[in-house]
């Protein structure tokens, strides 16, 4: 969706603010909502994608506003009752209206669950359409839903530089239509491309592209 | 109990997914902290989650996952030639051979910075990040200002970080638009030859893997 998140080349955004000596965590809320959304994951009701998407959809004004643990928050609360795991009563009341279940992930779990990570690749055997070195152009699309091919690169042309092997494609996968596995690879534009001749001669931006996103060219 | 969840005039539409009008998250009024407490109270009561698993989660990420695994594969990479090799045609096998890996790390790429090229990463449409080596995003990452400008203007990026790119070196963004994630090869400093692998590991900061600064040598003492 042409949301306010794929935010590549937009201007007005003001300067950027480092802080120093930053902490992990701003607050206990932080660290709190941030565990509670991983643990929830474990549910396996929805996927990555998936939750990128949700976030996607908070509405635009309110996205801008909002701190990063706010967005992921109002992402999972949305998620959980899409998901069957909350009702939006229990969430008005804040009393849960079930027995209580086991939860998925305890505490002799999470390491485990760190550690193995949860890996997008997959082995389909498809042969990949393109090669390294190959120019490519991306589509024009504009979805509504979600999508990973920035605003800022589509009808743009350029170079595969790695082939990554096959990764399940956000766009079927956030809205639970499969995960559609196909071969990604990475794709050099130049600047000038990209934003035209007032960009560096030199510079280039390198982007992960699937291959429903591309044609050769 | 205070509610946190704004009622809903349109609860049933917000959960289609219409083809012309994307559902909008409703979004509550109540301050974060407030609401986190009464969502995890209420999720402990379904026995959604364990508090437990979210104090082990959050010890992981606070105490033993950040940039200091990330220092540690760089300063490898400059000592080792053949490390460094590995590193830069398969990351997250290297970066396995020093015990990192896992989330938002299962696919890693490592790009170096040499003289001729400048490598920054950004994650423009989200906040994508190498969790295994560099621990969870800052703020200024996960920001509107940094996301929107790597991509447009990193040069312009790179000098409010006080990095003053020569306009001969080729300034190479990478937007993790996938769950590829791109860890930074510094360069090693001048003057860095007599410095240990473990020395060499605290020169390196996180903001120079992300390609935002360049690692130096502590100036010297008076």
């Amino acid at each position: 969706m042409n949301g306010v998140h794929d935010m590549g080349g937009m201007h007005g955004m003001g300067p950027i603010a480092p802080e120093p000596n930053e902490p992990v965590f701003h607050a206990r809320w932080e660290a709190r909502a941030f565990a509670v959304v991983r643990a929830m994951s474990a549910w396996r009701r929805w996927n990555i994608d998936a939750s990128r998407y949700q976030r996607e959809l908070i509405p635009p004004a309110d996205y801008l506003r909002m701190s990063y643990y706010e967005k992921w928050l109002a992402g999972l609360e949305e998620l959980m009752v899409k998901g069957g795991l909350v009702t939006r009563a229990e969430l008005q009341s804040g009393q849960s209206a079930t027995a209580p279940l086991t939860p998925a992930l305890t505490a002799d779990k999470v390491t485990a669950m760190i550690t193995g990570g949860s890996p997008a690749s997959r082995e389909t055997g498809a042969e990949p359409r393109f090669a390294s070195g190959q120019h490519v152009r991306t589509r024009n699309i504009n979805p509504v839903g979600h999508t990973r091919l920035p605003r800022y690169a589509r009808a743009k042309s350029g170079i595969i530089t790695r082939c990554h092997g096959v990764f399940v494609f956000p766009d079927t996968n956030a809205r639970f239509l499969g995960e559609n596995p196909q071969h990604l690879y990475n794709v050099r534009f130049t600047a000038r491309e990209l934003w035209g001749d007032t960009a560096s001669a030199n510079d280039t931006v390198c982007i992960d592209l699937w291959e429903e996103y591309l044609d050769a060219c | 109990m205070q509610p946190f969840w704004r009622q809903e005039d349109d609860g049933a539409a917000a959960m289609t997914d219409s083809a012309t009008h994307p559902p909008s998250t409703p979004v509550s009024a109540s301050d974060p902290a407030t609401r986190v407490s009464a969502l995890e109270s209420l999720l402990v009561a379904k026995g959604l989650i364990d508090q437990a698993a979210l104090d082990a989660l959050i010890d992981t990420y606070e105490h033993q996952i950040g940039p200091r695994n990330g220092a540690k594969v760089v300063a490898r990479a400059w000592v080792d030639p053949a490390y460094k090799q590995r590193l830069l045609a398969d990351a997250t096998g290297a970066i396995a051979e020093l015990g990192f890996g896992g989330l938002q790390g299962e696919h890693m790429v490592a790009v170096e910075n040499t003289p001729f090229v400048h490598n920054l990463v950004v994650c423009t449409l989200c906040s994508c990040y190498p969790y295994t080596v560099l621990g969870l995003p800052p703020v200024w990452y996960k920001s509107s200002p940094y996301r929107s400008r790597a991509v447009l203007d990193p040069r312009g990026v790179l000098h409010e970080f006080g990095l003053n790119l020569p306009p001969e070196v080729e300034c190479r963004v990478w937007d993790s638009t996938a769950e590829v994630r791109y860890l930074v090869l510094p360069e090693r400093p001048a003057g860095s030859a007599g410095l240990s692998e473990e020395q060499l590991a605290a020169l390196v900061t996180r903001d120079s893997m992300i390609g935002v600064a360049r690692v130096t040598l502590p100036a010297a003492a008076p």
